[in-house]
This record gives structure tokens, sequence and C-alpha cells, in this order.
């Protein structure tokens, strides 16, 4: 068995890692670092008979986790101490979310970027509150700025001067230019407050833009890590309501959503669950999760090159991207 | 990536592969006495790679990386391959290494106590470190020393020495020449060649030391001696390390205890013979005959 196989397997079922030789270890280690999953593992592996060094390893990532986590929950503290003036909630999205939330994706992922949502007619308050509190931006190229205005779901990414955090600042959660279109005000409208000023998505809206953001935009680079936090978000999801799933889809199909969302069951109950019964495209997609070898190098290129265009192909129709990529080239041959 | 090399430095257990054999040969020859990793289980993972596929045969260009890279780093040529394998086992301990506080720093030990010699790249830490260990020294490493945040106790890590230039000389009149890899030229830091510490430093890679003291070196300075206050080592510390920020809490504390109770000087120096003067009379003014750690408690 390959290692991300290794891993898949010890996410679903802690227990199966008891067989594994020294250099499998290893070998899982790196792929699980590489998709972002090592402390996700750690937890996941709590109480499982571990060698020492193992153990000691994963009581480390755990640590340093949490500790990532203080910091990432301090940032959605600064965004709402700077948008309360203006009366805008910081509706969180993705990692800062469920950890805010305290859900169980949230053990041991890694929270990079703050993910927020707010009301498109407020964006232009919400740039000028974040840049009066010390949020500057990133890409100061023009046609950059242009482009994430115009055709974006976000705002171009804004970054803090003192404690050099980047924010993510959206009002849709996928690009105005992709094939489907979601109503972010129906999002809104269902947000649910965690704490004072701070809100998450709605449990199903959890999912669906879990699923829209793993299989309707991007090319599942950091994948795995991605479909975990949709298996758990189902977990989470099942246990508040039993008609979660008869929920989801319609709330997928309103969205035009229903293939993405579908595909994320089938994944994540291949992967992670019970079982799925798989279509061809399916086995696709998985090839492209699991596409990384026992030295936790990147493998397959040509899936890779495969999901890479496909994720462009989503994001705009061809007129479009051709005009952008061929801007892109050359703005990339005047740099050298 | 047909060739690879796993092995234990201190508690840090390591993979590297290679696309090219001749970097994984040196590193066998020169660490040919450490331990290999505890149960096989290697925690970290080193490459170095062609840049592009054909840049393995025509003109082999080198990058460097692992479980952590570095976007647009420039590739080596071959003939530095060792160089890059060390810097990229460097990298991965640098960027993922989590288990105890990091400190880019060198370490030596003595009677169970350690000096630390905190520097940027330059100050002489690392050739310090070296000439001490072939004295009545222990060498700890000269790269990275480990703060056990438990114990407050500096850990071994005694990888390669790196000398660089006129070092490469003064260390091969005084040592071995087995434990000399190959002299690399003209890398962006001049010539640099790898040494392996001396075999006490490898016998004994699990047994660390209470910290004793802790110096600031820079070489080409007055040889003028200027007492740092705590605050300005807790910050230089802090400065030095990759992992302080994400260890949180513990770390702070351990920092804290060390700084407070560890005397801190800030020295110049214009040879190695001056050094190593200077840090023997600073060693013994500190320790005297007696134990430090009462002293400095």
């Amino acid at each position: 068995m390959s290692a991300m196989r290794h891993l898949v397997a010890a996410l679903r079922n802690p227990a199966s890692t008891a067989t594994l030789r020294g250099d499998q270890w290893s070998a899982l280690i790196s792929v699980a670092r590489g998709e972002m999953l090592l402390a996700t593992l750690g937890h996941r592996l709590a109480g499982a008979a571990l060698p020492s060094r193992v153990a000691a390893l994963f009581a480390a990532e755990c640590a340093y986790a949490r500790q990532m986590q203080r910091h990432a929950l301090w940032e959605v503290e600064m965004a709402r101490r700077a948008l309360t003036q203006i009366g805008v909630p910081v509706i969180l999205l993705k990692g800062s979310a469920y950890a805010a939330a305290g859900l169980s994706a949230a053990a041991g992922r890694h929270i990079g970027d703050l993910d927020i949502l707010v009301p498109r007619d407020r964006l232009t308050d919400v740039e000028a509150a974040l840049i009066d509190a010390g949020w500057d931006w990133v890409k100061n190229d023009p046609y950059d700025q242009a482009y994430y205005r115009q055709w974006m779901h976000e705002l171009p990414p804004l970054i803090h001067g003192a404690r050099d955090r980047m924010i993510d600042v959206h009002h849709n959660l996928l690009p105005l230019t992709a094939r489907h279109h979601i109503d972010a005000a129906a999002l809104i409208d269902r947000a649910q407050p965690v704490a004072d000023g701070v809100l998450t998505l709605d449990p199903i809206d959890r999912l669906i833009h879990c699923a829209a953001h793993m299989l309707a935009d991007g090319d599942l680079a950091g994948g795995l890590r991605n479909l975990w936090d949709f298996h758990c978000l189902t977990g989470d999801a099942a246990a508040l309501d039993g008609a979660w799933q008869a929920q989801l889809l319609a709330r997928a199909q309103g969205f035009g959503l229903t293939h993405s969302v579908r595909r994320a069951l089938r994944l994540s109950a291949a992967l992670y669950g019970d079982g799925a019964v798989l279509r061809l495209t399916d086995r696709l997609f998985i090839r492209r999760l699991l596409a990384r070898d026992a030295m936790g190098r990147p493998s397959h290129p040509l899936t890779q090159l495969g999901f890479y265009t496909r994720s462009h192909g989503l994001r705009m129709p061809p007129a479009m991207l051709a005009r952008h990529l061929w801007r892109k080239w050359r703005m990339a041959r005047t740099k050298i | 990536m047909t060739h690879g090399f796993a092995l234990r430095v201190g508690p840090v257990a390591m993979r590297i592969f290679s696309d090219w054999a001749g970097p994984i040969a040196d590193l066998r020859r020169l660490y040919a006495d450490y331990p290999q990793p505890d149960d096989g289980v290697a925690s970290l993972t080193a490459h170095i790679g062609a840049a592009r596929p054909w840049r393995r045969w025509l003109r082999p260009a080198v990058s460097i990386g692992g479980d952590f890279t570095i976007p647009d780093a420039l590739p080596l040529p071959l003939s530095q391959g060792l160089l890059a394998a060390e810097m990229a086992m460097n990298l991965q301990v640098a960027m993922g290494w989590r288990q105890q506080m990091l400190l880019h720093a060198s370490a030596v030990e003595r009677d169970g106590r350690v000096l630390l010699m905190v520097g940027a790249s330059g100050s002489g830490k690392s050739t310090l470190a070296a000439l001490l260990g072939e004295g009545d020294w222990r060498l700890l490493g000269d790269e990275f020393a480990l703060l056990d945040l438990e114990n407050g106790n500096i850990l071994p890590f005694p990888r390669l020495i790196s000398l660089k230039n006129q070092a490469i000389n003064v260390l091969q009149d005084r040592a071995d020449p087995s434990r000399f890899g190959p002299r690399i030229t003209g890398t962006p830091k001049g010539d640099i060649c790898h040494m392996r510490p001396r075999a006490d430093a490898i016998s004994r890679m699990d047994e660390g030391g209470a910290p004793a003291l802790l110096l600031f070196p820079a070489f080409g300075s007055d040889n003028a001696l200027r007492p740092v206050p705590p605050s300005e080592a807790f910050f230089r510390l802090t400065e030095s390390s990759t992992n302080y920020v994400g260890l949180g809490e513990a770390a702070f504390t351990a920092l804290n205890r060390l700084v407070r109770a560890l005397p801190a000087v800030a020295i110049g120096y214009q040879s190695g013979e001056q050094a190593i003067e200077i840090v023997e009379a600073l060693w013994n003014e500190n320790l005297g005959n007696e134990n430090l750690g009462s002293a400095a408690r």
C-alpha cells in the first residue's frame, strides 16, 4: 500500500497503524506533513499504541498546532474589533470558523490566512476599516487589483503590517466568473453567532462551502485536507439533525452545486467513511488527491496538470482565460 | 530519486534522498559512525533533486527541498552537492523541528555545563565551536542548539561542522584528514568544507547539559567585552529561533528562565587563539572553582 493510502487508512481507522514498519512510518509522516495533516493525524491517533519517537513527534505537532490556532483566533478578534466599528459582523470561513465554533475538523488543523465573508455592498467600508486598522495590500499591481475587484469573489489579499498575517475578505464563495453562482445573501441570512460579533456559516452551508471550494474552484492541491474537513463536517451535521443529507442536497440544488456536493459525499465516504460506489471520474479525483510518493514528493504530473488546467476552465470562460493568461505571460516576461 | 540515506543526530531522525549517488556517498562516509533512526522512524525528510528533469545529466543543477521547500531558491551546481544536502537537512530542521526550541547557535560542553554561542553568519561561532571541540570541550553542535523546554537543558545536535575559508586550514592542521569532506569552492560564502565532529561528540549525542554561559561572538571586532543584559539576550535569542513563536508560552517561560540565570557577554576577537583565551577566561571567571549553577541562580 502507498504512503498516501496509509495516511487515508490511518485517518479512517487509527488501528490500521499497528502493523506499520519504521520506513512506512517515515513515509506516512512525510506525506501527512505535505498534506498539512500531520497534527490532525496526531489527534486522530491519540490513544493508539505508537513507537516512542512517533508519539513524541505527534505530541509536539499537536501542541504547535494548538498554539497556531490561538494566533489564528487572535486574528479573528483583531478583525472583529476593526469591523465592529462600522457595524459589520465577521462571518468566519474555513479553518478559523471550525476553530471558533469548536468543530471536530479543528483538531490539529493548520490555519493559514483568515477568511471572512461580508455583504458585498459593505465591501468598500470593510476595506477602508481594515486599512485603517493596519492591514495593507499584498499585490499592488494594477492589473491584479482590477482583476480581483471586477471578477473575483474576494478582495485582493491584505496583510497586517505589524502581525504579518493575511486576511481574505470574501463577498461570495466562488469567483463571479465561475460557472455556478451562489447567492451570498442567502448564506449570510443563515449565519450563526459563535461569539459577540463573530459568526460562522450554518452547518449545511459549511458543507456547501467546503465542497465548492474543493471541487468547483482550484486544482485540488491540499484536497485531502479539505476532504477531511468535509468528512468531519458531515459528522457534525449528522449529530445535529438526522435529515442533514436531504437538507444538504436541497441547498446544493438551489446553488447549482449538486454535482460537486454529491461528488464530495462519494469521495469522503470512499476515503474516510464506510465506502461508496464510485464513478469512473471519481477515480481520477482520487488519483489526484493521492498524488504524492513515499518520499513526500508530488507525483502523477499529468494528472496534476489536468486538474490545474481544469481549475482555470472552472474559473473563467475560455476567451477570458486566454486574455488573462496572455496578460500574465507578458507581465512575467517584463519582470525578468 | 534512487539514492537515499537515513541517520539520527541527537533527537532528530532524518531521511535524505538524492537524484545523484555522489552526495549520498559523501554523507555515508562522513556520517559513518552516526546511529540509524530508532525503530527506523525518521520524522523529517530532505531531498536534493534535479531542478528540471534534464538537469539531472545536462549541466546538473541541484534543487534543495523535502517536507519544506523555499520557493524560487536558486539551484546549486552538482559539485556543491554535499553542501546542498546539508542545506536541505538544515532547512527541514529549521522549519519542521518542534520538540525543543531551536536556537541558531553553536554549543560546547565541559564538566556537564554548556557554553552557548549565538551570532549571525560570519560571527565565527561555528569556527569557535569547532576549535573548542578539538580541545578539552565536547562539541554539541555548530549550527543549532536545542533547548529542552521542560528541564532547560541544551541537547546536542552534532551535525557535520560547516567550515568556511581560512577556518578550513586552521582545522585541517588539527584534525585527521578522514574527518573532512571535499573542499567546495565558489559558493556565495567562499570555500566550504564539512568536518565530522570528534568521536566523543558523536558517541555522547544523547547527553545534554545545563547551560552555564552565553556568548555573542563577533569576529573582526575590537576585543572588547560587553556584558549583555537579560532583556537584550532574550530578544537576540528569539530572533535566532525559527520555532519560538509556534512553541508559545512554554518557549517564553524556558527562555526567560535561561536569560535570567545565565551570564551573557558580547565578545570581539581577531583570531581563534585570542577567542579561546577570552572564552577560557570568561568561563573560569563565571564558574570559578564553584558550580556556576548556584552562583547564577
